[in-house]
């Protein structure tokens, strides 16, 4: 096949688990003004627990699916009643250093638990290897990746544009003041939309674990590539972040194919410029 | 330590000064626990002669971490990538003497020079931006430096780091010892000089406008203060610094890799500078030796699992004391006072 | 008159705790730098695995010395780190020697260290040629990557195989590996017939992958860290739809790990690698040696546990040999030349350079009792390191 489709393809596919990492980030950060740098650790946590539950229980890879989510926002309505909530008014600087002494926590525990190798996951057999289609070559796993991100995002989108909730969430991101002002309860929102984010994390870091594999440094790892995918999609904007997610994506493994001498050059090179051009993100106004 | 935190207003008022220059005078005075501290950085000397070693990364780390202090605490410049002049500075240490000149103080200007370079070409781009976007344009910017470091293997080394760096003794007299103590003296040296320098550069009046940009920007602009270019200065003495604090490692080690650039560098050094407290100078100082030491300390007890307890570490401070440890311990002083 | 009893007391006391020096087991403490934490933390603990293993069946003394551990981590990759810590366990904990070494950059700097405090170093995993070379005191028990490359590439030229399109990770070892296999297969008479290096850091290599099959090769040659890459590149390729038993894949060890074996599944069939060890292997002692490791540690040794199990033995046998004498000099020239059998096969140290000496095998992705192992197709004995020829 032509090798520019092949390109586009795996990096939008790529583009899409970034999306479902880092969605949760971007509205909670645009809302409440929270640097969650523990992000990542939810994700973590929805992968281990896919990955228990599978290896040793012997659920099926899309049972567990549910349970990685509910994981993802279980514990982020735990952490955000003891922990978070306390400091909603700290500076960012404090923020960043309470939420990295919890990445931190969670890297320690979860090699003590699982110990440091990398977590296999086995997929059921029509997820694996690739469907030809009008002479294209697709892998199965990538095209599910992208469905699953694509319905989540229209659920998404719905959810705030159509209802009642959502409206009071976009105006919560808008200007957080003036709507405590209109009497909504922006701590009650906060919470569930924090649960929300950090669920689809979960989700995000169960379904990468096939593409990027797992282990105790995830949650440290991938946190630069969801502070990218954030801040060029522009702090609250689902939008924007699914659009940051597939440019990212794309450049990637464009990049990778085209110029491999440049490496990952050219991914930081895009996030660079793109902010340097759009401050406030691809999509951003403020 | 009773360092005050010297702000408009918060500590002084406009009763007891009568001008600026008056102002800048009291707040320059010496006290007496900063005498002490640094009588007390001489101990490892004698109290703890096997971790000199450690003394003297804690002092480059230290040194590293004033530097970040004063963009960060002083002009509101959060930083991600800040080892990117940091590892500039020992990459250029380490290549001159490679080169065949191992001469450290020259090597050390060369780096501060160096890294100060790149620091004022960067500065053009990161002057414009504040909050997130400042954030992630200088985590780019590191992160493409690392990146650029490890194609350029012909002259970085890439992965397998820099190869044949040898330091001559300093004047020729002191070589660098298996147990510390001229890697120690070295860089505490570096460190007292350079912190007396943004000691008196932060009470300059220039230190005062650079505060009035960090919790005003506009407000500045407004009384005709060229924001852009003070930022533009403060992020070149900045760079200059985390280039000496490199060049310092890179000569005492006798090594440098790719991690000298890397995020995880950048990241350490604003844990330990929040760690301490913002804005303070001694903040990040104290950091610096806290983060440091209950590293060692954690891993030689667990090597596998002290991240559980650093981690717990920072969730603490940030729990019971707001502002860092010497913000803690201003308040926790102030209210003993206070009572007494 | 009081001198004299002081320097009187002074020899009894000599001569009691001398006395008593000599009758107790002198303690041989020895430094194990490894990075025990961060990304490469699965490494120092398959390592670290190894040695408690090694001390656990030979007991915690070797000759008359009682050995004690101390454990230092590096925290990933970070020279800096690990030469103070070599310093410091040598001028603070009074270590004899040094041993671990996972990664390269570490070594590299903890080297200078052995050089200068002529102290006897052991390598058990970081296989990048120079190393030794960097002090008179280092002996190493893993492998290096010319060792392994430069074997693969002569075989995969002598077994067929014309054309080969080369892949690999674009830092220091990666870029050793392709060196050192494309000039095996090219002294082979075999045609390289494109070649990539994509980033260290990289978790999709379906971009690279689609590269490699556009230049129709007979054979794929790839070279990753061992970690969450293998099993990624593995998908990549059968996603692409390679077929290993048309175009055959060919690696080194870490892309046919267990772990990664598992995560890739049947795509992995076919794959053929280098390696100085497997779990695999099928001889009584590796048997017995995977049984043992498998009753501590409830899971399969990799070839970083055995470097670690191997570099114990060459510290045993060498205090046996000096008799508790722990200088560099004389541990260093008891190393020098010992041989024994190993759970990888026989090895020994090389008397000139003090680099390994062993077999090399060939493995091919098989499927044994419906489970994906490693089984052993070929091998080649008594490999020298093929780089130290070169320098």
């Amino acid at each position: 096949m032509p090798p520019i489709f092949g390109v586009l393809f795996d990096g939008i596919a790529y583009g899409m688990l970034l999306f479902l990492l880092s969605v949760g980030l971007s509205v909670t950060l645009g809302m409440m003004n929270f640097v969650n740098l523990a992000h990542c650790s939810f994700a973590m946590l929805g992968g281990y627990v896919t990955v228990t539950l599978m290896n040793m229980l012997g659920w099926p890879f899309f049972a567990t699916l549910p349970a990685a989510f509910i994981a993802g926002a279980a514990a982020s309505i735990a952490l955000e009643r003891v922990l978070f909530r306390r400091f909603y008014n700290a500076s960012d600087l404090e923020q960043c250093l309470l939420t990295i002494g919890i990445v931190f926590v969670s890297i320690a525990a979860a090699a003590y638990i699982y110990g440091t190798d990398q977590q296999p996951v086995q997929l059921p057999a029509f997820l694996r290897g690739s469907i030809v289609f009008a002479g294209l070559n697709f892998a199965v796993y990538r095209l599910f990746l992208i469905a699953t991100a694509l319905i989540i995002t229209i659920v998404l989108v719905g959810a705030l544009e159509m209802t009642r909730f959502g409206a009071q969430v976009r105006a919560a991101v808008n200007n957080q003041r003036m709507a405590r002002g209109l009497g909504i309860d922006v701590d009650m929102l906060f919470a569930i939309t924090f649960a929300l984010g950090s669920g689809l994390a979960g989700l995000g870091g169960a379904l990468a674990i096939y593409l990027v594999g797992l282990d105790p440094s995830f949650a440290f790892t991938y946190l630069i590539y969801v502070l990218i995918v954030v801040s060029v999609g522009g702090l609250g904007s689902i939008g924007g972040s699914l659009a940051a997610a597939m440019l990212l994506g794309v450049s990637d493994i464009a990049g990778k194919y085209y110029v491999p001498a440049a490496g990952s050059i050219l991914i930081y090179l895009v996030m660079t410029v793109l902010i340097i051009l759009r401050p406030a993100g691809i999509f951003g106004r403020r | 330590m009773t360092i005050q935190r010297s702000s408009w207003g918060s500590s002084v008022t406009s009763a007891t000064i009568a001008s600026p220059r008056d102002y800048l005078q009291t707040q320059m005075r010496w006290r007496w626990s900063e005498i002490a501290f640094w009588f007390a950085t001489l101990l490892p000397f004698i109290v703890t002669p096997d971790y000199l070693l450690l003394a003297s990364q804690v002092a480059i780390a230290a040194l590293f971490v004033l530097s970040l202090d004063l963009i960060l605490g002083f002009a509101g410049i959060v930083s991600l990538g800040h080892a990117a002049y940091f590892g500039v500075g020992a990459y250029t240490a380490g290549l001159i003497s490679k080169w065949g000149w191992g001469e450290p103080l020259t090597g050390l200007l060369i780096a501060a020079l160096a890294a100060g370079v790149f620091g004022y070409l960067t500065s053009f781009i990161v002057a414009r931006f504040r909050h997130l976007p400042l954030i992630m344009i200088t985590l780019g910017i590191g992160l493409l430096l690392q990146e650029a470091a490890n194609s350029a293997s012909w002259l970085t080394g890439g992965f397998d780091g820099l190869q044949g760096i040898r330091t001559w003794p300093i004047a020729g007299r002191f070589r660098f010892d298996l147990y510390g103590y001229t890697a120690y003296g070295y860089a505490l040296a570096a460190l007292f000089v350079i912190f007396l320098g943004a000691r008196r550069l932060i009470h300059s009046p220039f230190g005062l406008a650079l505060r009035g940009i960090r919790d005003n920007s506009q407000r500045m602009r407004a009384i005709g203060a060229s924001t852009y270019s003070h930022i533009r200065t403060i992020y070149t003495i900045a760079a200059m610094i985390a280039g000496i604090a490199g060049a310092i490692l890179a000569q005492s080690t006798e090594t440098v890799s790719l991690e000298a650039l890397g995020f995880q560098r950048s990241a350490d050094v604003l844990v330990m500078l929040i760690l301490g407290g913002t804005g303070r100078l001694y903040g990040g100082l104290l950091g610096a030796i806290v983060y440091m030491v209950a590293r060692d300390q954690f891993s030689g007890l667990n090597p596998q699992y002290w991240y559980f307890w650093i981690g717990l570490l920072l969730i603490a401070v940030v729990v019971v004391l707001p502002n860092g440890l010497l913000g803690g311990l201003t308040l926790l002083t102030r209210r003993s006072k206070a009572a007494s | 008159m009081q001198r004299l009893l002081c320097g009187l007391a002074g020899c009894a006391l000599t001569l009691l705790f001398g006395a008593a020096a000599a009758d107790a087991q002198e303690t041989v403490k020895i430094g194990l730098i490894m990075p025990y934490s961060g990304q490469f933390a699965d490494t120092a603990t398959q390592m670290d695995n190894g040695i408690k293993l090694y001390m656990k069946q030979h007991g915690d003394s070797a000759g008359r010395s009682k050995i004690e551990l101390i454990r230092k981590d590096t925290g990933g990759i970070a020279p800096d780190v690990a030469k103070r810590l070599s310093q410091e366990v040598i001028v603070r904990d009074h270590a004899d020697l040094l041993g671990g070494f996972v990664l390269t950059p570490n070594a590299l700097a903890a080297a200078d260290v052995s050089a200068e405090a002529k102290k006897f170093m052991v390598v058990m995993n970081a296989a990048t040629s120079i190393i030794t070379t960097k002090s008179p005191y280092i002996a190493r028990t893993s492998v290096t990557t010319p060792q392994l490359n430069h074997t693969l590439g002569v075989w995969a030229a002598k077994n067929g195989i014309k054309k080969i399109y080369t892949m690999v990770s674009d830092y220091g070892p990666g870029i050793d590996a392709e060196t050192w296999f494309q000039k095996g297969f090219k002294d082979g008479g075999g045609e390289i017939v494109g070649s990539v290096r994509f980033p260290v850091a990289n978790p999709d290599f379906s971009a690279f992958v689609q590269r490699a099959k556009d230049s129709n090769p007979d054979a794929i040659y790839i070279w990753v860290p061992g970690g969450a890459q293998p099993a990624a590149i593995g998908k990549a390729l059968a996603e692409r739809g390679i077929d290993a038993s048309k175009t055959k894949i060919l690696g080194q060890d870490a892309l046919s790990a267990e772990t990664a074996l598992k995560s890739m599944g049947d795509a992995a069939l076919g794959i053929i690698t280098v390696a100085y060890y497997d779990y695999n292997l099928d001889t009584p002692m590796n048997k017995a040696f995977v049984k043992a490791y498998n009753d501590e540690f409830h899971r399969n040794p990799d070839f970083f546990a055995v470097g670690g199990y191997d570099g114990m033995q060459l510290i045993y046998a060498a205090l046996q040999k000096t008799g508790g004498k722990t200088d560099g000099d004389t541990l260093i020239a008891a190393a020098k030349g010992m041989a024994w059998d190993s759970p990888r096969g026989p090895m020994s140290i090389d008397p000139e350079t003090r680099d390994v000496v062993q077999t090399v095998h060939i493995f091919k992705v098989e499927k044994v009792g419906g489970e994906l192992r490693n089984v052993e197709i070929d091998k080649v004995p008594n490999v020298k390191d093929p780089g130290h020829m070169a320098h």
